[in-house]
């Protein structure tokens, strides 16, 4: 019987290896490489060809071994069964919620905050941001959009051109900002969303494309491939961060009386998108409990049943959206005045693929996997090249094997926010 | 005039790689319902595929040019084959019966790391390969303007047309075209009547995969440059193409295909080719909003 059981997975093993040697033989196997004018000539590398397929094998036995080959090609089953329910109970999740708010306001007053770690904090709050705000999308309506960066193109050059043109200060504009990104999220939502999810995903993929194609071409507004330059920073209550006002004004430094530094200015940053981020929390949080909230949920786990009760499918996918597209739009116009100059580099699909797998990893719909994904991912690229270069080769390995072992998140697991019936622990 | 014409010859060579594309999307979408969005790395694997095979055979020495083409055809569809089949294997096999989402989300995952995969191992820089058949047929003048249809146009036309005709016998007259129109009404029903599921999936695969492999040997032929990003808008506008033909009719794609090449192809000529990408989205959009079903689909009907 153990024979049989061990022969058959080394058959299993054989099989995937010889399939991964014809995988990897084209492609490992034979670079093409650039001989400048005249060409492209090849190169073979069949070492790696050789590893590749004893890797699988190994690993393909050790699945087989463990076990957990037979778990993973099984159906999954439906993943809310009370075992995996078990989250942590409320009051530890707020406190640890809190600890962490308390921990990053305090970040860039702690004695190893560096000008760089803020700047790095600063980054990773962004995609907290842009996460959360997809989160909206994906996560508690069940849309995918995969044009999020779209959205947050749109708030960064609506901010810079709106600083170019009518002088409006950060402040000023950011509502701007965020409300034009939503009119863009209802006016491509409305012909697609009353359609099946898929057109929906391969819609906004397109459109993030189109957005694209325009910023870079449509040079007399956009600046075209240079991008737009001298995007003013956000004030404190009026007050600049300069070394000098500029129209005789005074400054933040002459305000309080304190010496003049460049670092004011980047915590500065990190405090004002600090505020959006935790204001953004709120606000979903806030919403999730709210009947359209709830509507979303609903909607995202069985539409005909949500139709049959009366709810439009249409309008409450069509509030996702547009609320999702404004949160992206804000984050944009923030990012414009980070950096002060934008350009359409900065708004590809691999942008919207990072958002994506933050909120895939993280899991759907939970606020809190939102915020450790975007740590890990933001921060991988920082330990070195190496970590830099696979990123994305990771980002859709992981993506794919999320949705294959653990379809509701690797770090934490979304559950309904309101639910009939006893609800354990209570 | 003879510029129209000549806009028409080239919109309907980008026609029918699009319409090869197509195929795959609708197909897979006809029997389980889901956009294979690594369709369009698949494309671009068969692309890369096609280039290293056609160096390789340089270097072994097939000199004569028919014999070099289609050893380079059946080796591009036979490993992209295999690609197309580990793909369902891993990705999307162990998620059906999973939430909506899911297989989307995995099949994005997938397209995500086939471009990556490709970038690291073969480089990002664009690869070119010399023209391999040269010349054409001139067709006729006007007004100093010679209308040129080449030899390369009349191959990926002739082919398109041989590969479409096959394909449509094979699901018309075959035990396993006759499988997949089971499966695509009912794979429950079907499983019941004794066909292997399972396996008629992998076959569609597999069939997807080799012809847009075929696809991605002609734009390498065709245009002479790839790179690892091709996927992305050919995958796009093969989708749009299967949208608009309507997703799951196999007449559809290949219609569709045909008029998203010529859009292209006339939005390029007389306009301008920046825009020529927005041009096509512009068309699913529109599509989607006024016919949803498209051209030659049924209308969906949603069961619980």
């Amino acid at each position: 019987m153990a024979a049989a059981r061990v022969r058959a997975a080394l058959r299993d093993a054989a099989m995937a290896a010889a399939v991964a040697f014809v995988l990897a033989v084209p492609l490992v196997g034979f670079e093409t490489v650039d001989f400048g004018r005249t060409g492209t000539g090849i190169a073979t590398r069949f070492g790696w060809v050789w590893i590749g397929t004893g890797g699988v094998f190994v690993v393909r036995l050790a699945l087989a071994v463990s076990g957990a080959a037979r778990l993973h090609w099984a159906k999954v089953g439906p993943a809310d069964s009370p075992a995996r329910l078990g989250s942590p109970p409320k009051h530890a999740r707020a406190l640890a919620g809190l600890l962490l708010v308390v921990f990053a306001v305090a970040l860039p007053f702690l004695p190893f905050a560096s000008r760089y770690l803020v700047d790095l904090a600063t980054t990773v709050l962004i995609y907290i941001m842009l996460g959360w705000g997809l989160n909206v999308v994906v996560g508690l309506a069940g849309l995918l959009d995969l044009g999020y960066v779209a959205f947050y193109a749109v708030g960064a050059y609506s901010f810079a051109l709106f600083a170019r043109w009518f002088g409006l200060s950060f402040w000023e504009a950011l509502p701007v900002s965020g409300v034009l990104a939503a009119a863009f999220g209802v006016v491509l939502g409305f012909p697609v969303l009353r359609l099946r999810g898929d057109y929906l995903a391969i819609v906004t993929l397109g459109f993030g494309e189109m957005i694209r194609i325009i910023l870079l071409n449509w040079s007399r507004v956009t600046g075209g491939p240079n991008g737009l330059l001298g995007i003013p920073k956000p004030s404190f209550f009026g007050l600049p961060l300069l070394p000098r006002a500029r129209d005789g004004g005074v400054t933040f430094h002459q305000f309080f009386h304190i010496p003049f530094s460049p670092q004011q200015s980047i915590v500065f940053l990190y405090f004002v998108i600090l505020f959006l981020a935790l204001v953004t929390n709120a606000f979903t949080l806030r919403l999730r409990r709210l009947p359209i909230g709830r509507a979303w949920e609903a909607l995202r786990e069985d539409e005909i049943a949500c139709r049959a009760l009366g709810i439009d499918p249409t309008k409450v996918k069509l509030s996702a959206f547009a609320i999702g597209a404004m949160l992206g739009g804000f984050a944009g116009a923030f990012f414009a005045t980070r950096l002060g100059f934008i350009s359409p580099e900065s708004f590809t699909f691999q942008e919207s693929a990072t958002i994506l797998a933050i909120v895939v990893l993280g899991g759907m719909g939970s606020q809190m996997g939102v915020v450790l994904a975007a740590i890990v991912l933001v921060t991988l690229p920082e330990f070195g090249r190496a970590f830099a270069e696979y990123r994305m080769l990771l980002f859709g390995a992981a993506m794919v094997a999320i949705m294959v072992w653990r379809p509701r998140g690797l770090l934490a697991q979304r559950a309904p926010s309101i639910r009939l019936g006893p609800a354990e622990g209570r | 005039m003879a510029y129209f014409v000549q806009q028409l010859i080239n919109g309907l060579t980008l026609g029918a790689v699009y319409g090869l594309i197509a195929i795959g999307y609708t197909m897979v979408y006809g029997i389980i319902g889901m956009i294979n969005f690594a369709h369009g790395e698949l494309y671009m694997i068969g692309a890369f595929v096609s280039l290293i095979a056609y160096l390789l055979l340089g270097i072994v020495g097939v000199s004569y040019v028919p014999l070099a083409l289609l050893l380079v055809l059946l080796a591009a569809m036979a490993f992209t084959a295999v690609y197309g089949w580990t793909v369902e294997r891993l990705a999307y096999r162990p998620l059906r019966g999973s939430f909506r989402l899911a297989p989307l989300i995995s099949a994005i995952g997938m397209s995500i790391f086939l471009q990556n995969y490709v970038q690291i191992l073969q480089g990002a820089r664009v690869k070119s390969l010399p023209p391999v058949i040269n010349g054409g047929f001139r067709l006729f003048e006007q007004g100093g303007f010679v209308v040129q249809m080449s030899y390369l146009q009349v191959i990926i036309i002739v082919l398109t047309i041989g590969l479409m005709a096959g394909f449509s016998m094979v699901i018309a007259a075959t035990p396993l075209g006759r499988a997949q129109r089971a499966c695509e009404q009912d794979m429950t029903m079907a499983a019941l009547l004794g066909i292997d599921v399972d396996r008629t999936i992998s076959w569609t695969f597999v069939i997807g995969a080799s012809l847009a492999a075929v696809a991605g040997m002609m734009v390498t032929l065709y245009y002479g440059v790839i790179d690892f990003f091709i996927g992305f808008l050919a995958g796009m506008k093969a989708f749009t193409a299967a949208v608009l033909g309507g997703i799951g009719s196999l007449p559809g794609a290949m219609l569709g295909g045909l008029l998203i090449g010529l859009i292209e192809a006339f939005w390029s000529g007389y306009f301008s080719s920046d825009y020529k990408d927005v041009a096509v989205f512009a068309v699913l959009v529109l599509v989607l909003i006024f016919r949803p079903s498209g051209l030659l689909g049924r209308p969906e009907v949603e069961k619980v």
